[in-house]
């Protein structure tokens, strides 16, 4: 299932599969580690449009809703 | 020799160089401390050598403003010292092969050495060393352990032969390199896991910020009055007084040379509030009232910094932050600027556009009180009641989301979004916590208390020239007819420009009733930066944008100094 990452569940995990959006924020967000092809698994979303924190690899990374809604990820089922 | 210690933010490097030069610099849990480059001496065998701390890079090709200093600084370097973060060494060996392919000599640090045992990682440090075709060291740089070998693998770098690779060429070669020398066996959760992603939820981590901003409130206040109440005031009363009054004696009582040393006799004695002499109030506005507070917000501040918290609040604030065009991060410059607004608009460079920085410098400097502020506002308004210190903190708080939000949508430019490391909690350590708040304290004793005194010495020279008269009669239109202000105050906004701790101080003597005193409080707060931070909004931001967020603190202080006197 095809989702953004502001579209997926907390806990769900899944593999980043295309990042929209300027090269500028798919530059700073591979900076991270988070490029098409890695896992991924959402940690948490705050509320009213709030960011999401996600996790690849070893690395935590908070991200800014709009920006997350431009990672899309190919979510598994839990 | 010029040494670079170069790597991804937050791994260790600030903590290296204080160890490898013996100078100080701020370190702490986040990524982004350091905004702009230290350099010092160390030794190496018999020669010296310069070491540079370069801010944090994920990237030489330069995504933020830290690493596109980064990439500038490393053309300068003979040597790089490439630290990275052993627990996380897939994310930081993509820089490490960047900087083998710009033909640098590198030693490669294995940072946080201790903390890979207990997170179940194994690196074979061996193998590492002959895939990288660079020297490997692990150190643990708050300990000192491995720092002298590091030292020693300087001169057997050499410069690689690694292929120019493209990114996905970069990353498949980390993928390889990883699974070949790293080996994870699975832990359990710890509580520091679970504490960490607790944090991050809206219910559970409102509530952790809640108790944790609550918790570092009490801590300041409690550290600071007991410090006051057991410590400087019985110092102040009973050593120092019957010095000051044995040479007020030798002094004569009065005159210009008196007032100016000792201060006005008030009933035949000396009030340290009102006497306004070098060594009376001078001395005890420095000692008796900033000090104690300055060192308790700081031990707070520099515990949340170690542990790791303030990442996480950012990402609990960002919506409300995006109401005023910053992002969540910007709590952080916000933090210490209420340290002291300096640091907290130099570390505006954290943020990305210059609509943010410009957006959050005058926010600081408009409605962000500094601990020497707040010190004297507790001291001075609190007399009158704990009511009225509570009337100037939501006064200000409301006149950062007013002007936030006008802000957001008059100032031009692109706002980006939150995108940052959360670092994982660690425990903080004494000693480091420790030398960090001497480090700014002793900045704060050589930097800001000379200016005190030197302000003393100044309101006591204008006002026996009748300057300070005459500077009254100019500015009461405003200050009487806006504010309800006896005239007499503007000889404290005036003072505001230089300290505005002493400025608040120098209301104690007019007597004002307590909606004077809150009114006039505000109004200091907000209307002029201090010389210091103004000095800093010029480097930072250039002169324009000073003036403009000067202009905005002259408005916004004489229309909320104004609502609120019609209000209260």
């Amino acid at each position: 299932m095809r989702v953004s990452l502001a579209g997926m569940k907390a806990g769900q995990s899944g593999t980043v599969v295309e990042i929209h959006g300027g090269h500028d924020a798919a530059d700073r967000l591979a900076a991270l580690g988070i490029m098409p092809g890695r896992r991924i698994a959402k940690v948490s979303a705050m509320i009213l449009r709030g960011p999401v924190t996600v996790r690849v690899g070893r690395t935590h990374v908070a991200i800014g809703f709009g920006m997350a809604r431009r990672v899309f990820v190919e979510a598994e089922l839990t | 020799m010029n040494v670079l210690l170069i790597g991804n933010p937050n791994v260790g490097k600030s903590v290296l160089f204080s160890r490898l030069t013996g100078l100080r610099v701020i370190a702490s849990n986040y990524p982004g401390t350091t905004v702009g480059y230290t350099q010092g001496k160390m030794k190496m065998g018999e020669a010296a050598a310069t070491v540079v701390d370069v801010p944090g890079a994920y990237t030489l090709e330069a995504t933020s403003e830290a690493e596109r200093i980064a990439v500038a600084m490393l053309e300068t370097g003979d040597v790089v010292v490439n630290v990275i973060d052993a627990t996380n060494l897939e994310r930081n060996l993509y820089l490490t092969l960047q900087l083998l392919e710009r033909r640098k000599p590198v030693v490669v640090v294995l940072n946080m050495w201790d903390d890979t045992a207990h997170r179940g990682i194994h690196i074979d440090v061996a193998r590492l060393q002959e895939l990288l075709k660079a020297p490997v060291v692990p150190t643990v740089a708050v300990t000192g352990e491995g720092i002298r070998q590091m030292v020693e693998a300087i001169p057997s770098a050499a410069v690689s032969d690694a292929p120019v690779r493209t990114r996905d060429e970069r990353w498949a070669t980390v993928g390889r390199i990883v699974s070949e020398v790293q080996r994870v066996t699975h832990r359990h959760h710890t509580w520091r896991d679970r504490l960490a992603d607790a944090s991050v939820h809206p219910f559970s981590g409102s509530i952790l910020a809640a108790l944790i901003l609550a918790g570092s409130f009490y801590l300041v206040r409690l550290i600071g009055e007991s410090l006051i109440r057991y410590l400087l005031d019985p110092f102040f009363q009973r050593v120092w007084t019957p010095v000051l009054e044995r040479l007020s004696a030798a002094l004569g009582g009065g005159g210009l040379l008196h007032d100016a040393v000792v201060g006005k006799l008030i009933d035949g004695g000396i009030d340290y509030v009102q006497s306004f002499g070098l060594l009376s109030s001078g001395l005890y506005i420095e000692f008796g009232m900033v000090l104690p507070y300055l060192l308790s917000f700081y031990l707070a501040l520099g515990l949340l910094e170690d542990i790791g918290y303030l990442p996480r609040l950012a990402v609990l604030v960002d919506t409300a932050m995006h109401r005023m065009g910053l992002h969540g991060y910007a709590i952080i410059p916000t933090m210490l600027g209420m340290g002291c607004n300096v640091p907290g608009i130099v570390a505006t460079r954290i943020l990305e556009s210059r609509k943010q920085r410009f957006i959050a410098c005058t926010l600081i400097s408009v409605a962000v009180p500094c601990a020497a502020l707040q010190a004297m506002v507790v001291g001075v308004v609190g007399r009158h009641g704990a009511r009225y210190v509570a009337i100037v903190y939501g006064s200000l708080l409301a006149v950062w989301l007013v002007t936030g939000a006008v802000l957001r949508h008059t100032v031009k430019g692109f706002a980006p979004e939150l995108l940052i490391e959360i670092p994982p909690y660690r425990l903080p350590q004494w000693r480091a916590v420790l030398q960090k708040l001497w480090t700014r304290v002793w900045g704060f004793l050589v930097e800001a208390a000379p200016i005190i005194l030197g302000t003393v010495l100044v309101v006591n020279i204008a006002y026996s020239l009748g300057v300070m008269r005459f500077l009254a009669r100019l500015a009461a239109p405003v200050v009487t007819g806006v504010w309800g202000l006896p005239k007499e105050a503007v000889t404290a906004l005036v003072v505001g420009v230089l300290r505005k701790d002493v400025a608040v101080g120098m209301l104690a003597p007019l007597s004002l009733s307590a909606k004077q005193a809150t009114v006039a409080s505000l109004v200091l707060a907000m209307f002029f930066p201090c010389a210091a931070t103004f000095a800093v909004f010029w480097k930072e931001l250039g002169v324009r944008d000073v003036l403009k967020a000067t202009l905005i603190m002259v408005v916004a202080a004489v229309a909320a100094g104004g609502a609120l006197n019609l209000v209260l």
